[in-house]
């Protein structure tokens, strides 16, 4: 090498050096700059998240208060939306009211989990193999898991029906959790497959030299790697388990020993006057378990939900 | 190791949980659909096939093109202000603000919460003698006397959307939070040392470039509101008189109520060829998109 171009190489590389924190000050100060509102503006945005929280959250907030109401002012004219000497009482007598709210929010608990188990168990191999393999027929594959989100539990609920009754399922957690997997198993292998094409290919063929079987790479070398994934997976399908636990339960199964909490309380204040204090303390209750996984599971959860949208 | 038999039969193996499993509880009953309608299946075991019968008596009775008409519209509102509304609440959290982490939690819980608890409340708040929003409105002295909001045709119609719009509201708010944080900073940084405001970037940087977004959004909360069930369901059963039942709640009042399966399973094929269609639009849109970002 000339010396020439030595010295022009270091030069350049010098030059480039220094002009690296030069421009990250810049970048800095642009995004600092671009970030800046005029006072107007942050007015306007926090009263836009204000209006816009309002219609979120207002029907848990008129929820919450109306637990606290004893029913006399409940049902009394003109309305008050604070509660006056408003107690926790209703929490303690919904149990009374509601024999078997503890079962149901078990069931409800129950049922999540096993559908949980049963997708992640389905998901993960059928994740892997999209992922990874490029056979006949695998987009088209792809394409039809995908097209079952098209179309809901309830359209096809009067074969389902049929198909519980013959198999015998009818007025059992199965009538309930069967139905509600297979729903949850297109996306949540959507979810997934996106997530291992992100893990190197290296890394299997790396394992396939030193041969290990398919079955071994999957096992000891995807599923580690493959684990925040999965978590996001599983909390995701629990979260949908749990939120959508209605029609499947309404039209399959009779037995209130059975129900899940949403359709449990639906039975119940169907058939007499609405205790609507204890309706909405016992819905609290039933929310509390989400809560709590919004709180220590928020970041998975952000990852999951945009994750899984995005990627589309 | 790619590209050999054994890799794709290893594949298949790894897919057939999956694969039966939809087949079982998906392909078989869509396709058992189609076969019932054909007949005039009902409680009692056996039945016979009576051709286009039960799709004649159907459209014939003249309230199902009615139905399907109060489908569309109600899907049609539903799915525009969701849209609307998720676009404003994804800018207003995709703004630089203290507190933005605490907003993005709190958008969240009529998404995650068990949906017929959300559903309960609003039917309290609906209570015309006793609920927030027609006590609300007399104690401001908007109306003057209780207002029963379900118990009223167009009140009724308008309200289920309200609370649909509601549930849909943060996934598509988030969802579209995402695609907004993909758009590259670089471009905002360009249109903003050339002097662009802030509107005027919204308008030519963020909304053409959530476009794609926007498309696939709205068709999926097209699909899932036009299946909406819950909702209605808990909280007018279709009710009053008819105003507010959809394609979904006249299936299931004619199979699950009345229990005629041949009946019901042809108005659900009616759905179904409609949910192909927003499929194929879906799809057609899905492909378009992804080669103009090939481009």
């Amino acid at each position: 090498m000339s010396h020439l171009a030595r010295t022009a190489a270091v030069v350049a590389a010098d030059s480039k050096a220094l002009a690296k924190p030069a421009a990250r000050i810049r970048a800095r100060s642009t995004k600092a700059m671009i970030d800046r509102y005029k006072w107007y503006e942050v007015v306007a945005l926090y009263a836009g998240m204000a209006v816009f929280l309002f219609f979120v959250l207002a029907p848990f907030i008129e929820g919450f208060l109306v637990s606290l109401k004893p029913l006399s002012q409940l049902f009394s004219t003109p309305y008050n939306f604070i509660p006056q000497n408003g107690s926790f009482d209703a929490y303690f007598q919904m149990w009374r009211s509601v024999p078997m709210l503890g079962m149901h929010i078990f069931n409800s608990f129950f049922i999540s989990s096993v559908v949980t188990l049963i997708v992640v168990v389905i998901v993960v191999p059928a994740a892997y193999a999209f992922a990874r393999f490029q056979f006949a027929g695998s987009g088209l594959m792809l394409g039809g898991f995908l097209a079952v989100n098209m179309f809901s539990g309830a359209v096809l609920l009067i074969p389902l029906f049929r198909l519980m009754r013959q198999l015998g399922l009818l007025n059992t957690y199965w009538a309930m959790i069967v139905p509600g997997a297979a729903f949850l198993i297109p996306s949540s292998i959507w979810l997934l497959r996106t997530y291992m094409t992100r893990i190197p290919r290296e890394l299997d063929e790396a394992a396939w030299v030193d041969g290990a079987s398919r079955l071994y790479t999957l096992r000891r070398v995807i599923l580690p790697l493959a684990m925040p994934g999965i978590v996001v997976v599983a909390i995701m399908t629990f979260i949908g388990a749990y939120a959508q636990q209605f029609i499947f339960a309404l039209t399959f199964n009779s037995r209130t020993e059975f129900m899940p909490l949403p359709v449990g309380l639906f039975a119940f204040f169907g058939k007499q006057e609405v205790q609507w204090n204890e309706l909405m303390a016992a819905s609290f209750v039933g929310i509390l378990p989400v809560m709590i996984v919004i709180v220590f599971l928020q970041r998975y959860l952000v990852a999951g939900l945009t994750a899984g949208a995005v990627k589309q | 190791m790619t590209g050999t038999r054994s890799a794709s039969l290893f594949a298949l193996a790894l897919l057939a949980p999956a694969l039966i499993y939809i087949l079982i509880i998906v392909a078989y009953p869509l396709f058992d659909t189609v076969v019932l309608s054909f007949t005039n299946a009902a409680l009692r075991p056996t039945y016979d096939f009576v051709g286009w019968a039960n799709y004649q008596r159907i459209f014939g009775a003249g309230n199902f093109t009615e139905v399907i008409l109060r489908t569309f519209i109600w899907t049609f509102f539903s799915v525009a202000t969701k849209m609307l509304i998720g676009t404003l609440g994804a800018t207003l959290l995709n703004a630089a603000i203290p507190g933005q982490t605490l907003f993005r939690i709190l958008t969240m819980p009529p998404w995650i919460v068990p949906m017929a608890i959300g559903i309960f409340m609003w039917g309290w708040m609906y209570n015309g003698q006793f609920g927030m929003i027609s006590g609300l409105l007399q104690n401001f002295g908007i109306i003057s006397k209780p207002w029963p909001i379900l118990a009223q045709g167009s009140s009724a119609f308008w309200a289920t959307i309200v609370t649909d719009v509601w549930i849909g509201v943060p996934m598509v708010t988030i969802y579209l939070l995402a695609a907004m944080q993909s758009i590259p900073k670089d471009l905002y940084e360009a249109a903003w040392t050339d002097g662009a405001g802030r509107f005027y970037r919204f308008r030519r940087i963020t909304l053409p470039l959530m476009m794609p977004a926007m498309l696939t959004m709205s068709l999926l909360s097209l699909i899932a509101t036009f299946n909406s069930f819950d909702i209605i369901w808990i909280l007018t059963q279709g009710g009053p008189s008819g105003s507010t039942t959809t394609m979904i709640i006249d299936t299931y009042k004619t199979a699950m109520g009345s229990r005629k399966y041949g009946e019901g399973a042809a108005r659900a094929v009616v759905i179904c060829i409609f949910v192909s269609i927003f499929c194929i639009v879906y799809f057609r849109a899905v492909r378009k998109l992804s080669q103009g970002e090939a481009k």
